[in-house]
């Protein structure tokens, strides 16, 4: 029997972006508020101060980071006729765990959403009517415009300190920026980051072809910052270890040090580490939930009673808590009736190297996670989707990361694998390469779903999550078509064709594979909407059946764009906070 | 049997009387230390960069840089001395001594994978390995109930087997330089066919392991010296480029001696 602890007035599940947004955004209401966050404490001193924070063994090969595979991890199979197999050691995304969640380990690209990504379903059937929208394909409109969510955003990219260039600024299209941007009432709060060779080439060579470059926003400060919370952001070093590291300058913006501690103002405030919430418990009538149940390190039960629940455990555990709970009608793909688990969406990798002529230095260890620039006339609906046949589309872009040679390291090509060879190939090849990429738009479908596995189980006994998922043929158009915008771009930049590429990973007849690590940008599972038929949380990330339980993160989206998901996901995080603290607290229940 | 045959050969039987793991003490360290490559066509390597400003870690370093001649001595913790010499020879086959580094195990690349195969990720600590085991797609990933130490383990065992059959009782540690090569080429290509372990898991295990101990930080007991960031190029992990990054856009950065987290700690 878990021990029954005294009650408190909201517990919030996961210290990730999400979590931490609202626990901040509810201090001062002065509630007793408590947080439970399933990895350890850690804080930039002294879990992330160099030199330790650079051991790329430590953190990029073995992802310290990242949660426990042992005790949870997902079943995946392509299609239902498949029997799912466990996801054994890290694959396709990384999922954060420890104070910060994956806002500790993320890269930094933070994105707005362009206006089409909010009304996909629409914006497409408005302009080019239904055909091309398969029968299988389930997407559906945001429940609020992006008008609706520009404060929200605004908000976030200065809680973050973006740096970036406006495109579109109260309507004026400005030199340097995104021409496709929505309209923004703001300038981004800090100057582009300093571009690398890398990008200037992408950058001439993208102007030259007709295309719009402009710097990717980051999260990793281009100068020393205080956002408007007095939280002070370090210059950001260039360093080259930010994506899988925590940033010793606090440069990449994480909730651990930007959200936490003002939460922690708060005296009401706790946060619990080790503990692994389990179940949110629900009443008699399965309509009000009365807390949450937890497993400490030891893995001693706990229940928590809580009038209030903040489910935010990223997309895989949100999706499962909810059907660990009965919180929401489970999806079944057959009927295509219910919600949780419903409209789960990826994206697609890809790209070309380029060969850069052997008097040019690339310096790849002057990195840094979001530095790069970026083209965005192949993405969103910035071009003739009729003409391309289909849906979606890729931002293409250039960037430099990380140079540590335990991670990258090209060879020239037609170079072996191992021996002399090989040794002269990376030699020849790591001041002189550079690729363009592109990161493609997945949409939703009714056979790609999550739902509880049958046969494998976790640590505490419950099931493993299971992912039903596979390539469609609107993406692998996406993917072909953009693969050969990159190799376009590649051949202007090296003057020849692109001596090895990828040619992403949804060609045509290739199954998706969740095998190589691809991004950790998963969405849907509990989108929100309009309708209860076809959303499992409402605009407010409120659940519909169950209303004193809000679901927040990506997997509120009910598909996914070419652009990274953390923007919308900290703009919705501050839009539900908000009807939290305004409109629910004062008047408890059902906000739509 | 040329005179390197011969020494490995003897070195082998020393192992086996002695029954201990002493591969990497009874080699001789790596005394020379290539100079940095210069780049073809390139610009000359310009002089050390100025003096550290604020955050540059570079001001923390308060002894000089470990040559590869300082290096402890190490002995294996998770090998045996017959495992221990196979994978001094894989290593060495990965990583041979050229005019761009020494070989693998005069870096400790050994010692690194035998480190590794004794850690919590060699014991397979992050993985989820509970059954029920089956095989499934490509697309699904490994579905073994084998941590990698095991593998790595089996798979020496089945492979020494397998070149003592082929190679008139000679085991991966004792055939010819070349005949490593051809071993080890057919072991990628995956037409030697293992007993316990699939030939291109533990191929890709134990290549994974090598490159991985040729490249991490010297502080994981490979790299030693920072051969390969030196071969390379690379800075090392104490370099702030804040102030660097535009004045080099395009022009070979490069440093006398990069920085390790040893180096800095």
């Amino acid at each position: 029997m878990p021990t029954k602890l005294p009650p408190v007035d909201v517990v919030i599940v996961g210290s990730g972006w999400t979590g931490g947004i609202v626990a901040k955004e509810l201090a001062s209401t002065g509630l007793k508020i408590l947080m439970l966050e399933r990895g350890k404490f850690q804080d930039t001193n002294p879990d992330f101060i160099a030199p330790q924070s650079h051991d790329a063994l430590k953190y990029s090969r073995r992802l310290d980071l990242a949660q426990d595979l042992s005790k949870e991890t997902i079943t995946f199979r392509n299609d239902r006729g498949q029997t799912a197999l466990p996801m054994r050691q890290y694959g396709f995304f990384i999922p954060g765990s420890g104070v910060g969640g994956s806002g500790a380990h993320w890269s930094g690209l933070t994105w707005r959403w362009g206006e089409w990504e909010h009304r996909m379903l629409s914006g497409t059937v408005e302009k080019y009517g239904r055909s091309l929208i398969p029968e299988d394909m389930t997407i559906q409109d945001w429940p609020i415009s992006y008008k609706d969510i520009e404060p929200y955003y605004d908000r976030f990219e200065k809680v973050c300190g973006v740096s970036g260039k406006a495109g579109n600024l109260r309507g004026k299209i400005q030199a340097g920026g995104n021409p496709f941007e929505a309209r923004r009432q703001n300038e981004f709060p800090l100057p582009p980051m300093t571009p690398t060779q890398s990008m200037t080439m992408f950058e001439g060579a993208t102007k030259k072809l007709g295309y719009h470059p402009f710097p990717i926003p980051a999260s990793n400060c281009s100068t020393d910052y205080v956002n408007p919370d007095g939280v002070a952001l370090g210059a950001c070093h260039y360093c080259g270890h930010c994506t899988n590291y925590g940033c010793e300058a606090n440069a990449k913006a994480s909730p651990h040090f930007t959200m936490i501690p003002l939460a922690r103002a708060n005296t009401g405030f706790e946060l619990r580490t080790n503990a692994m919430v389990l179940k949110v418990n629900l009443d008699s009538t399965g309509k009000k939930a009365t807390g949450v149940t937890y497993a400490d390190a030891r893995g001693r039960e706990f229940e928590q009673p809580a009038d209030l629940v903040i489910v935010s455990a990223f997309v895989m555990g949100n999706v499962q808590l909810m059907l660990h709970s009965g919180i929401g009608k489970p999806y079944d793909p057959q009927t295509g009736e219910g919600v949780v688990g419903r409209n789960y969406a990826y994206q697609s990798l890809g790209g070309a190297r380029v060969e850069v002529p052997r008097d040019v230095f690339m310096n790849p260890f002057m990195g840094a996670g979001a530095l790069g620039m970026w083209i965005d006339d192949f993405a969103s609906n910035n071009f003739d989707f009729a003409k391309a046949g289909y849906i979606g589309g890729a931002g293409i872009s250039a960037g430099q990361n990380s140079g540590d040679p335990l991670t990258y390291r090209p060879t020239t090509p037609g170079s072996p694998r191992w021996g002399a060879g090989w040794k002269k190939g990376m030699v020849e090849a790591y001041q002189h390469t550079m690729s363009v990429g592109f990161q493609g738009a997945v949409m939703s479908y009714r056979q790609n779903y999550m739902d509880l596995d049958p046969t494998y189980r976790d640590h505490w006994g419950r099931p493993l999550l299971r992912l039903t998922f596979d390539w469609q043929s609107n993406e692998q158009k996406v993917m072909a078509a953009t693969f050969a915008h990159c190799q376009r771009i590649a051949g202007e930049i090296s003057g020849k064709a692109p001596a090895t590429a990828t040619p992403g990973r949804a060609m045509a007849g290739r199954r998706f594979n969740s095998v190589p690590y691809q991004t950790s940008h998963n969405t849907g599972g509990a989108v929100f909407g309009d309708d209860p038929r076809t959303s499992a949380v409402n605009k407010y990330m409120q659940s519909w059946d169950v209303p004193n339980v809000f679901v927040l993160g990506a997997s509120a989206l009910p598909q996914n764009a070419a652009r990274n998901p953390t923007g919308p996901v900290g703009a919705l995080a501050f839009w539900a906070a908000d009807a939290i603290r305004e409109k629910y607290l004062k008047r408890p229940g059902r906000l739509v | 049997m040329s005179d390197d045959d011969k020494t490995r050969a003897d070195r082998r039987t020393i192992l086996k009387f002695a029954g201990l793991g002493m591969g990497a003490a009874a080699m001789p360290l790596a005394a020379q230390q290539t100079d940095p490559i210069p780049q073809p066509g390139a610009a000359p390597v310009p002089a050390p960069p100025a003096p550290p400003s604020g955050h540059d870690m570079a001001a923390h370093a308060a002894k000089p840089a470990q040559s590869a001649g300082d290096a402890p001595r190490l002995g294996y913790i998770f090998l045996d001395a017959e495992e221990a010499a196979f994978v001094e020879a894989f290593v060495d086959t990965i990583i041979p001594a050229d005019e761009y580094s020494p070989k693998g195990s005069e870096l400790g690349v050994a010692t690194f994978v035998d480190r590794q195969l004794y850690s919590a990720w060699g014991q397979g600590r992050n993985m989820y390995l509970q059954g029920p085991f089956q095989e499934g797609t490509p697309e699904q990933g490994y579905q073994m109930s084998l941590a990698p130490a095991d593998m790595v383990r089996l798979g020496i065992a089945d492979l020494n087997a397998w070149a003592r059959k082929t190679y008139a009782d000679n085991s991966f540690d004792t055939v010819t330089d070349a005949q490593r090569v051809e071993i080890v080429t057919a072991l990628e290509a995956n037409k030697i066919t293992l007993d316990a372990v699939p030939t291109p898991l533990f191929f890709n295990m134990l290549y994974q392991l090598t490159t991985d101990g040729f490249f991490a930080d010297p502080l994981h007991g490979g790299n030693r010296g920072k051969a390969s960031w030196t071969m390379l190029g690379y800075p090392g992990v104490g370099e702030m480029f804040a102030d660097k990054i535009a004045e080099w856009r395009g022009k070979p950065f490069r440093v006398d001696d990069p920085q390790s987290i040893l180096d800095l700690s």
